[in-house]
């Protein structure tokens, strides 16, 4: 029991004793010239949920589709459980794909849909009803069985296609956009219901996804692609909260990235040189800068507050002018314009009615954050 | 407005109306109408002008004696089941053959597809009987084919393949193969990758995954070519008549000669009705199986 509670935090990436089930060892993949995947290393946990998150075009179905056994890699090693999966055909790996398309068979019922592999596999006839009921349970379509896949709707077709590729219990679940095609409201309950089946299930889950809100949401650790290469793998919060790169930060939310020169203050601290007439931004960074050495300082809305005064005691704080008020419901984001033309965005929480807002357009305000708020990067 | 509507859902029914319905009524007019030496062939003939009468006096002599006549003689009874046996038989060779053609088709890459589609319809730009004939001149006794396989040593004395039922195969496959290979190859072009791709994934090899999704998902194409095929089959005449000899007995020919050999217009005629009869229940599968593979799309 007490053992239990030291294994809470489910990081095997962080402990050096857990072996990956996946490892990428430098895999690149060509189509004719062109690489669609540059020199990846990556490993894998066990009962992970990892997300491969990228703009359209970058790779992700391809490296699924290496997984998968659809595509060989030109060059490097996937191992699956320590062994080198490339002679592997699709048909013996114990991984399962969930299709973008869903890729329902159309003249087979929800049931045979979902028993499909099972009765490829060497499971015993008699156990096969009962492991189909069983995942008609767990996507809740047991009312559904007899229908084909066009007499049901989007939502409950992407649930057949999701009990078809967990029926067999694969060691490794491959999702491709899977919620690409539902509504925004269905979108969410459905990533919640992934979730607890993942964990109910305990297999190890790949989901690609171009939606950061997705992967921020399910995803245990999540690799941000561009052109083929990881450009970081990390958990949502320290994708969110610490971007390795310009690119990274750009990607996931909304960031103000202001360029600059870096000036060591000393003790992890420096000052950013970054407009005219502007004090400069004093902030942490812990990788060493030398002194005079370009920088992008990355600052989130929700970081930076806004006051009617200067306050005393903050780090940054600079002068402007509202430009904008977007009202998203339970926030605000103050688009707010410094004397040099650029703009920087604050957000508040509405914890109070409209009509007692304090700040409204072409009021001058001030804004203020923290000497830790913001990241500095490099490249 | 309505009058406009009236007409565009009049014009399909006039259409049939004057082009089916009404010949078929003359058709069966006659079959029911005694064989006569005058012109034409066959009496009563339909006369207006001797009013209520004459026209009472018309259907009184209408009978189905030449129906009856038809299933006296087994000539008719066995020209119908050779038929049924022909057309059945050729219907699946050409599908046995168009199969793989369709299925090359569709899996050839994007670039050869309107070429190869080319191929299989350009037969249609030379004529029927053209082609028919061509067929005499590779499958007779002195043929090119005869001549090839004494030439590659595989036999010494010539093949007699023109004249039997075998050479009607032939000509039937031959003719009726695009009909097989269009309605394939569009079921099978439609089919989504993907799903060979989620079979093997399931543990299917590629031998299964065929068995277990492309053959059920092409069978409405291969239903609808089937019946393309033996429609038109069953009552061929130009192909038995041509390449078949005077062994090959088709009900195609059976009428053919009633016409013009023996000139008995009302048995022919009777022969053509029951012929189209038989014809219709194949007609009718056919009309459900597209209905339904029209919901499946929706
Ligand atoms: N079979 C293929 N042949 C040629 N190029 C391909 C093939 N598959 C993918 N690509 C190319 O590889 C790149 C990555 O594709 P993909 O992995 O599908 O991207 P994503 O899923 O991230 O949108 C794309 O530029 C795509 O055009
Ligand atoms: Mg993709």
């Amino acid at each position: 029991m007490a053992q239990q509670k030291s294994e809470t935090v489910f990081a095997p990436w962080d402990d050096p004793d857990q072996k990956p089930i996946i490892q990428f060892k430098s895999v690149t993949k060509r189509f004719g010239s062109f690489t669609a995947i540059d020199n990846i290393d990556l490993d894998i946990f066990e009962r992970e949920f990892f997300a491969l998150l990228g703009p359209s075009g970058c790779g992700k179905t391809t490296l699924m589709r290496m997984l998968a056994g659809f595509e060989t890699p030109t060059e490097g090693t996937i191992l699956l459980e320590g062994k080198d999966i490339a002679k592997v055909p699709p048909n013996k790996r114990a991984v399962n794909m969930m299709f973008q398309s869903y890729a329902l068979f159309p003249h087979l019922t929800v049931y045979d849909n979902i028993a499909f592999g099972l009765k490829r596999s060497d499971m015993p006839k008699s156990e096969i009803a009962g492991r189909v009921e069983e995942m008609l349970t767990l996507v809740k379509l047991n009312k559904f069985a007899a229908r084909k896949p066009h007499q049901i709707s989007g939502g409950q077709r992407q649930r057949v296609a999701l009990a078809r590729s967990l029926a067999k219990a694969p060691k490794l679940l491959l999702l491709d956009e899977p919620l690409g095609a539902l509504d925004k409201k269905l979108r969410q309950e459905t990533q919640f219901e992934l979730m607890d089946i993942q964990e109910k299930t305990g297999t190890t889950f790949v989901i690609v996804t171009h939606d950061q809100e997705e992967a921020m949401t399910v995803a245990s650790r999540v690799a941000v692609m561009d052109e083929g290469k990881l450009v970081q793998v990390a958990t949502p919060a320290q994708i969110y909260e610490t971007p390795n790169s310009v690119y990274v930060a750009d990607f996931i939310g909304e960031v103000k990235i202001i360029e600059g020169t870096a000036t060591p203050l000393g003790d992890d601290r420096y000052e950013i040189q970054w407009a005219e007439g502007q004090p400069a931004i004093r902030a942490a960074c812990s990788t060493p800068l030398t002194a005079g050495s370009r920088v992008f300082y990355a600052i989130r809305p929700e970081k930076v507050a806004i006051t009617a005064e200067r306050p005393k005691d903050a780090a940054n704080a600079v002068k402007g002018r509202i430009l904008d008020i977007a009202y998203l419901g339970n926030i605000s984001t103050y688009h707010v314009e410094l004397p040099d033309g650029q703009s920087i965005k604050a957000q508040t929480a509405n914890n109070r009615r409209l009509a007692r807002r304090s700040f409204t357009w072409e009021d001058t305000v001030w804004l203020s954050w923290t000497d830790t708020a913001g990241v500095v990067l490099t490249s | 407005m309505n009058i406009r509507r009236l007409f565009l859902i009049a014009v399909p029914y006039l259409w049939l109306g004057a082009l089916f319905l009404v010949p078929f009524i003359i058709v069966l007019k006659i079959s029911l109408s005694d064989a006569a030496i005058s012109i034409p062939p066959y009496t009563p003939t339909l006369d207006f002008s001797g009013g209520w009468e004459a026209l009472k006096q018309f259907f009184s002599k209408l009978d189905i004696e030449n129906y009856v006549f038809l299933t006296e003689d087994d000539l008719y009874w066995k020209a119908y089941a050779s038929s049924l046996k022909i057309a059945i038989i050729s219907t699946l060779a050409t599908l046995v053959v168009g199969f793989p053609i369709a299925y090359g088709m569709a899996r050839a890459s994007d670039e050869w597809r309107p070429t190869l589609m080319m191929l299989v319809i350009l037969p249609f730009w030379t004529s029927f009987l053209i082609r028919v004939y061509a067929w005499i001149g590779i499958l007779s006794t002195e043929g090119f084919l005869n001549q090839f396989l004494m030439w590659i040593g595989v036999i010494n004395e010539p093949l007699s393949i023109m004249n039997t039922e075998l050479a009607v195969y032939i000509g039937i496959v031959y003719t009726y193969l695009p009909f097989m290979v269009l309605p394939i190859y569009s079921t099978l072009e439609k089919m989504d990758a993907s799903l060979l791709e989620a079979a093997e994934d399931l543990g299917c090899t590629r031998t299964s995954s065929f068995w277990l999704v492309t053959i059920p998902l092409s069978r409405p194409g291969m239903i609808a070519g089937c019946f393309l095929v033996f429609i038109p089959a069953l009552g061929e005449f130009v192909i038995p008549s041509l390449l078949g000899g005077s062994q090959t007995l088709m009900i195609g020919k059976v009428l053919w000669e009633e016409f013009f050999n023996n000139r008995d217009w009302p048995v022919a005629s009777s022969v053509a009705v029951i012929l189209l009869l038989l014809l219709v229940i194949p007609i009718i599968l056919f009309q459900r199986n597209e209905e339904k593979n029209k919901e499946l799309e929706l």
